[in-house]
């Protein structure tokens, strides 16, 4: 293991990590999904890092965004194919890191629907008749939570120390801290929402058409040498736009040209004029590499679909609210339109109606929706302390003070 | 701790819910928090001193204190803290009702601009006085109003808010020592902290 890890660049990594596997509603219970639909059996790609402790109250469950993947720290073995690359929130997690490894036991599973190892419509159907695309049932937040919850019952786990994730990850946090109160003693959503607006709806819908109208997508019954992935990039860069700021744009491209000096006059596919189309494109074609048109499709319903007044309050956010017990520590980011500060705001007021316990604090960022994701002393130290101190407060209210 | 926040923190009862407006860096609720078993709510404008907050384990939203008050229900605290911060509040007849409204108990702290030094400066040298409380030039202070005892009494009266406790302390600015007057506090208090509810 070691001799992998002297290669790598930033000693402050858990290592070598494998990517695990959980299958539940095998012979049991079908997963009941909002939809009223049923599924069997449901599998969960899953990774964990550090060690629970024998009191099993040091677990921190990480949701990811919306194409983002189980691989939250460290790096897959290269001799076994891993690519190499660190894990998402290799900045966040790690030994002596905000989310320290050395003291959690951190969990991150791939969403319900998603095609990184958890069932999907890229997943064989269990009565072997190909893989599911269309005839996968539409899934939402909250049957993600559930299929995540099944993880946490089977891992042991009677009560998270925190529930942390930004973006999608956030709502997945929130709909934790309604649907499983007793099960979430801290929660922390980032740069999120109680639910989508028309402008976050009408972006996916963009998205989702780009994928549809490729004639390769044929109603979902695509195969790996005609998948639809023209529409998917143009799907990826329209996400990727709502994801930085204007800001950030104009510092990172600005108007300057890609590998020439004066404009083309043509609409060449291979070489465009500008660098931001040209980073577009790669973002584009990266994407198609590694993600299933149709989880994409179902992933952006089920984040337009949540709506944590009307699920768990009924239609009032306050009531939604008063249902979680956790303390919460809600983050926003000042650059972030897509889901910009008041939104995080909103949240935080019913937060109070409700009398929870909240913290809240606006991010000065520039880089847009992305700022989660990127390195941030304020946002590092923001997480590291409330962590630390949730687990004082855990350990003094369970009675067994550190 | 500062002199004027151990007199406030010796009015809030033990395990109080607390409420303090423009908390700084948190200063009175984590001492609260860990001497008097009170659970503290803060709300700060600053982000540095918000992330000190939540640095020290306190729960803190960032916003403006006029706006924040607003949300939360009737009665939520037994204790609303404005420390320092009457001076820099645009409506504080509006402030102060709200207040009143999510709190049983109101503490209100503001340094006394009818000390002998301001009044002597104002006389003798015929500019906008400066002292260690109110240590700004007229054109940049984030001051913008300033307040004597006196004046916060008659204002107490005109808008029905009781004031059921009053100290005027006599401490240098930001020191631990300090003693509350009984004599001639118009004229030697630095600071007033009032105490305001239902009797």
């Amino acid at each position: 293991m070691s001799e992998y890890i002297d290669g790598f660049a930033d000693a402050n990594t858990v290592g070598i990590v494998e990517k695990q596997s959980f299958t539940f509603a095998n012979s049991g219970e079908p997963l009941l999904l909002e939809s009223g639909q049923l599924l069997a059996p449901v599998t969960l790609a899953f990774e964990t890092y550090g060690r629970l402790t024998p009191a099993r109250d040091n677990a921190i469950l990480i949701c990811h965004a919306l194409t983002g993947d189980a691989h939250v720290a460290g790096y897959h073995d290269p001799a076994k194919g891993g690519s190499g690359k660190p894990g998402w929130w290799e900045l966040m997690v790690g030994p002596g890191k905000p989310i320290d490894t050395d003291r959690y036991f951190v969990i991150c599973s791939n969403a319900l629907g998603s095609c990184m190892g958890s069932t999907g419509p890229a997943s064989e159907k269990p009565d072997g008749s190909g893989l599911y695309g269309l005839d996968f049932p539409v899934v939402t937040i909250g049957d993600m939570v559930k299929a995540q919850r099944e993880l946490i019952g089977h891992l042991g786990i009677p009560r998270l120390l925190a529930v942390v994730g930004g973006s999608m990850g956030g709502m997945q946090v929130l709909d934790w801290s309604c649907r499983y109160p007793e099960m979430v003693y801290a929660a922390i959503p980032l740069a999120t929402t109680a639910r989508h607006s028309a402008l976050n709806i009408a972006f996916h819908e963009v998205a989702r058409q780009a994928i549809m109208a490729d004639p390769n997508w044929n109603r979902g019954r695509y195969t790996d040498s005609s998948k639809p992935g023209t529409g998917l990039a143009v799907a990826r860069m329209v996400g990727h736009i709502t994801y930085l700021s204007d800001e950030a744009m104009r510092r990172k491209f600005g108007r300057r040209l890609q590998d020439r000096d004066a404009f083309s006059f043509d609409f060449d596919l291979d070489l465009p004029d500008f660098q931001v189309e040209s980073y577009l494109r790669y973002q584009g074609r990266k994407f198609v590499e590694r993600f299933d048109a149709n989880s994409f499709l179902y992933i952006t319903k089920a984040a337009d679909y949540f709506d944590l007044a009307a699920q768990h309050g009924q239609g009032s956010l306050a009531g939604a609210m008063s249902q979680a017990q956790a303390r919460f520590l809600v983050i926003s980011f000042s650059s972030d339109w897509l889901y910009p500060t008041y939104r995080s705001r909103e949240l935080v007021q019913a937060m109070k109606k409700a009398g929870r316990d909240v913290s809240f604090m606006e991010i000065d960022a520039d880089f847009g929706h992305d700022a989660f994701l990127l390195q941030n002393e304020r946002l590092s130290a923001l997480i590291a302390n409330f962590l630390d101190h949730s687990q004082a407060k855990l350990r003094m209210e369970a009675g067994h003070a550190v | 701790m500062r002199f004027d926040l151990q007199q406030i923190a010796s009015w809030i009862p033990q395990g109080a819910s607390v409420l303090d407006l423009g908390c700084g860096s948190g200063e009175l609720l984590a001492h609260l928090q860990a001497h008097k078993g009170v659970r503290g709510q803060g709300i700060e404008h600053g982000e540095d001193k918000v992330a000190q907050c939540i640095g020290r384990g306190l729960s803190v939203i960032q916003g403006d204190i006029n706006t924040e008050i607003l949300d939360y229900p009737d009665g939520r605290f037994d204790v609303v803290v404005l420390s320092q911060t009457l001076q820099q509040v645009y409506k504080p007849a509006i402030l102060l009702k709200e207040m009143l409204r999510v709190g049983r108990r109101g503490v209100v702290s503001f340094p006394n601009f009818s000390h002998w030094r301001i009044r002597m400066q104002l006389l003798l040298s015929g500019q906008a006085p400066r002292t260690s409380e109110l240590p700004y030039e007229w054109w940049n202070t984030p001051n913008i109003r300033v307040i004597t005892l006196k004046d916060f009494r008659a204002f107490c009266k005109a808008h029905a808010l009781p004031i059921l406790e009053e100290a005027a302390l006599d401490t240098d600015y930001r020191r631990q020592d300090g003693h509350v007057l009984s004599l001639w506090k118009s004229w030697r208090a630095r600071y007033g902290i009032f105490l305001l509810g239902a009797r």
